[in-house]
């Protein structure tokens, strides 16, 4: 399975090693809260928030470099719009990457 | 330029700041979660540009545009480049920028939005406007009177400083009241159900309890107006 990695955030930051360590600060942050609402949505069989919720989420795991992983979270939030949860299994094993990932950050 | 940023996700809002900084032709003025707050804002300050994500809850991009009587210049900004088509249909939408943004790709859009000779001075909300005869009303998006059928409006809801008028067809928001829309609509096909929603009667599908449901929408009905709701009915 491929890694987190940080490529995209040094790409764009322009050598802002402050406005690194930020970003990331603010993604170690947000991360959390979007995945307890996902699993809470879920829980509750509300798709379509979890898709909202997936929406959101995506965007982390492409700026974390994740690109196979991107275009399962991308599946799966056009699977929950379906009221569909095929792939489930797997995007949760991509938010339990990222969540290892950014604890070691 | 002075621009803001519209996006709920702090994480975008943080890379979108963070790639202005490195343009010297622009200022962020301001940065919101949310399109209700960035609308007072515009009330009271003249923007060149917004970064603005389409994919919101509530209130979306392209309902936030509607909103905008005379828009500056806009760089949509979403994961989903499945709305590309849908850009086009706005002139003021100079690019549109898929996540995550790169800083060659975000330069190329700010070069877009120097060239695009478009009219970028204070932008207000919509108006509803008072016209209205027969089945028809008229409101005011975006400078266009746009005409709605009466009858096929199901249901009228308050959202902050704007009322969305679901339709059988199409939804409207438009910048208004609901107790001005009220006065325009006939008593006889509709009611306020709840000091936020004004229904057609005719479009009831059911009633439980305190509550109606029109197409797919659960409407609270306020107590209050319950035996009022109750009259109305041809009950058996």
């Amino acid at each position: 399975m491929e890694e987190p990695n940080l490529s995209y955030i040094h790409s764009m930051s322009g050598g802002d090693k402050a406005f690194e360590q930020k970003l990331i600060d603010i993604i170690k942050g947000e991360f959390p809260e979007e995945k307890v609402e996902y699993y809470n949505n879920l829980k509750l069989n509300n798709y379509k928030l979890a898709a909202d919720n997936v929406h959101k989420l995506k965007h982390k795991i492409s700026i974390l470099g994740l690109e196979k992983s991107y275009d399962t979270a991308v599946a799966f939030e056009n699977n929950l719009l379906e009221e569909s949860t095929e792939l489930q299994d797997e995007f949760e094993s991509i938010l339990k990457t990222i969540t290892n990932y950014l604890q070691q950050l | 330029m002075n621009c803001i940023i519209i996006d709920d996700e702090a994480t975008a809002r943080a890379i979108i700041g963070q790639l202005c900084s490195n343009e010297n032709s622009l200022t962020v003025l301001e940065d919101f979660p949310n399109a209700m707050q960035a609308i007072k804002f515009l009330n009271q300050n003249e923007i060149d540009l917004i970064f603005l994500d389409i994919h919101m809850p509530d209130f979306t991009g392209f309902d936030f545009i509607e909103t905008l009587k005379n828009p500056p210049k806009i760089v949509l900004t979403t994961s989903d480049p499945n709305f590309a088509i849908q850009a086009f249909e706005y002139d003021c939408i100079v690019d549109y920028l898929v996540k995550p943004i790169t800083p060659e790709r975000f330069n190329k859009a700010i070069q877009k939005a120097e060239v695009t000779n478009h009219n970028s001075t204070t932008s207000l909300p919509a108006e509803k406007v008072e016209n209205s005869s027969g089945n028809d009303l008229y409101v005011n998006i975006d400078r266009r009177l746009i005409k709605i059928d009466i009858p096929s409006i199901y249901l009228v809801e308050a959202k902050g400083d704007y009322i969305n008028v679901k339709t059988e067809g199409k939804n409207y928001t438009v910048h208004s009241t609901l107790k001005k829309i009220a006065d325009k609509l006939p008593d006889d096909l509709f009611l306020k159900v709840h000091r936020s929603y004004i229904i057609n009667v005719d479009k009831i599908i059911d009633i439980e309890d305190n509550s109606v449901l029109i197409k797919k929408d659960v409407i609270p009905v306020s107590r209050s107006n319950r035996s009022e709701l109750m009259k109305r009915l041809n009950l058996l």
